[in-house]
């Protein structure tokens, strides 16, 4: 198990007062090698549950275990408590997380966006490092774009090296939260290629989309969220296939044109 | 007197005001950081102290800011002011800059996006990392033009030092064409603060070219 979410609520503060229940006691472990992709209509609370899982936000109840750490807990009171910044760190190092808006950093090279972090935040070998990107630029098809920057690249290739951002990092786990969402169609698809090319390594990974054929076609899970819980989950055969719940049904139903 | 003799004599009121100016800035750009910690502080009291400093000297006119520094001591407390001339105007120029430069900081860092500082913590930078390696050069770049109107202003404003009749070059340009009678000092001086501009908008632009490597 790479990671384990138990029963976890979150709630934000609602704009006409009083709180509005986001995530209600959902559970969701996954697997090393596992390929998950997470469904759902807007709002249904898909961001927040990989935002609580990135520690982007704090939760309200139930517990996160990365590895053999519990990061998160809830006590018998209800008190959720957090382990210490320190122990945090080794914790951060399990999972990287690719975010809709790529949020490269736009005042570094691209080289530079890659290596930056293993060497300042892991204490790493810069030439090592460098070697690595080099390689996993090659492997995003971004060989010649290692000196060039950010503002320079189109939004596909972008989210490319955000990719290999995170994977120079070493993750367990890597988390995509609509990955494609900011993209152009032509530009979609060179990005799910490599994410397709990942799962084929076998590298363990949560995805949040809205490319249902690309789903069905890469996960070994699917998760259909909606109103903060997970209503049906199992073999993307059997959930976009044959939905068990109406609900389900009428979400995948507004995918058919 | 001659223009050669004219022109020396202002040299060292050149030389005052070149000195204004760049303590001031000394002073005043990382007096500006510590205002603005001060400013965006968690602690409602001391934030809205601040606040209300902040608008109390942006509010005023800084000829009055200096008068009240220079005369203020005697005034209150009593004190000599004696050799408190320059000190005085050190800290009137250095708290008026500090505070408009405190506000330019304030809205180039809430100018950055939340996703900035979401991918370094998830990347696992620590908070300082985030801030210095992340946060700090792209604010300093996008409020570099701010921060270039300001001390063009600046250089202008050294003149409000004739306030407390500390002889930099606007002053001993008022004093020799009052006895002189003569227009030529105020041409000198106006000479000058036009090169100094020059100058200042030159290297400004400089690094602002410097940093034009991304948006
Ligand atoms: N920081 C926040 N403060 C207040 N409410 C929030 C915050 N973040 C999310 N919410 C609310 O939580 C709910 C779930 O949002 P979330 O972003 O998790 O949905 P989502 O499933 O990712 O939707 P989408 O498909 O549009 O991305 C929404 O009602 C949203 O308004
Ligand atoms: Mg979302």
């Amino acid at each position: 198990m790479i990671l384990e979410m138990k029963n976890i609520r979150k709630s934000f503060p609602a704009s006409a007062g009083g709180t509005n229940e986001v995530l209600r006691d959902i559970s969701l472990s996954v697997d090393k090698g596992e390929v998950v992709s997470i469904i759902g209509p807007s709002g249904s609370g898909k961001s927040t549950l990989l935002r609580c899982a990135t520690f982007l936000e704090t939760i309200d109840g139930g517990s996160i275990t990365y590895m053999d750490t519990v990061a998160a807990s809830t006590d018998a009171n209800g008190r959720v408590s957090y382990i210490s910044k320190n122990e945090m760190k080794t914790v951060k190092g399990y999972f990287g997380l690719v975010f809709q808006q790529f949020n490269l950093f736009p005042h570094f090279s691209v080289l530079k966006n890659i290596t930056d972090a293993p060497v300042k935040v892991h204490g790493r070998n810069a030439e090592e490092v460098k070697a690595e990107a080099m390689e996993l630029l090659a492997a995003m098809g971004l060989g010649d774009k290692a000196d060039a920057y950010p503002c320079q690249l189109s939004g596909g290739q972008q989210q490319r090296v955000a990719i290999a951002r995170a994977l120079a990092m070493k993750p367990e786990i890597l988390f995509f939260d609509e990955p494609t969402s900011a993209l152009d169609p032509e530009l979609t698809i060179e990005v799910l290629k490599i994410i397709r090319k990942l799962a084929e390594e076998h590298m363990t990974m949560v995805i949040v989309t809205h490319e249902m054929n690309f789903a069905r076609a890469v996960s070994n899970r699917v998760i259909f969220m909606d109103g903060g819980v997970i209503v049906e989950q199992g073999d993307p055969e059997e959930v976009f296939g044959n939905p068990r719940q109406e609900r389900t049904r009428q979400f995948l139903r507004s995918y058919e044109q | 007197m001659e223009f050669g003799t004219m022109l020396e004599t202002m040299g060292s009121g050149m030389l005052k005001t070149i000195g204004i100016f760049f303590l001031t800035l000394i002073g005043s750009l990382p007096l500006g950081v510590g205002i603005m910690l001060l400013r965006t502080s968690k602690n409602k009291v001391v934030k809205s102290i601040t606040k209300a400093f902040i608008a109390v000297i942006r509010g005023t006119p800084l000829m009055l800011q200096l008068l009240v520094w220079y005369f203020g001591p005697y005034y209150l407390f009593d004190w000599s002011i004696r050799g408190w001339r320059f000190p005085g105007l050190i800290i009137g120029f250095v708290v008026n800059y500090a505070c408009y430069f405190a506000e330019i900081y304030r809205g180039g860092i809430e100018s950055m996006s939340v996703g900035q500082y979401e991918a370094a913590e998830v990347l696992g930078y620590t908070k300082s990392q985030t801030f210095f390696r992340i946060i700090l050069p792209q604010v300093f770049k996008r409020i570099l033009p701010s921060i270039t109107n300001e001390v063009i202003t600046l250089v202008k404003d050294t003149s409000l030092a004739y306030t407390l009749a500390y002889a930099e070059v606007f002053s001993i340009a008022k004093q020799i064409s009052a006895s002189q009678t003569s227009f030529m000092p105020f041409l000198i001086a106006g000479v000058f603060y036009f090169i100094a501009n020059y100058a200042v908008a030159f290297g400004m632009e400089r690094i602002e070219k410097a940093l034009k490597y991304y948006n």
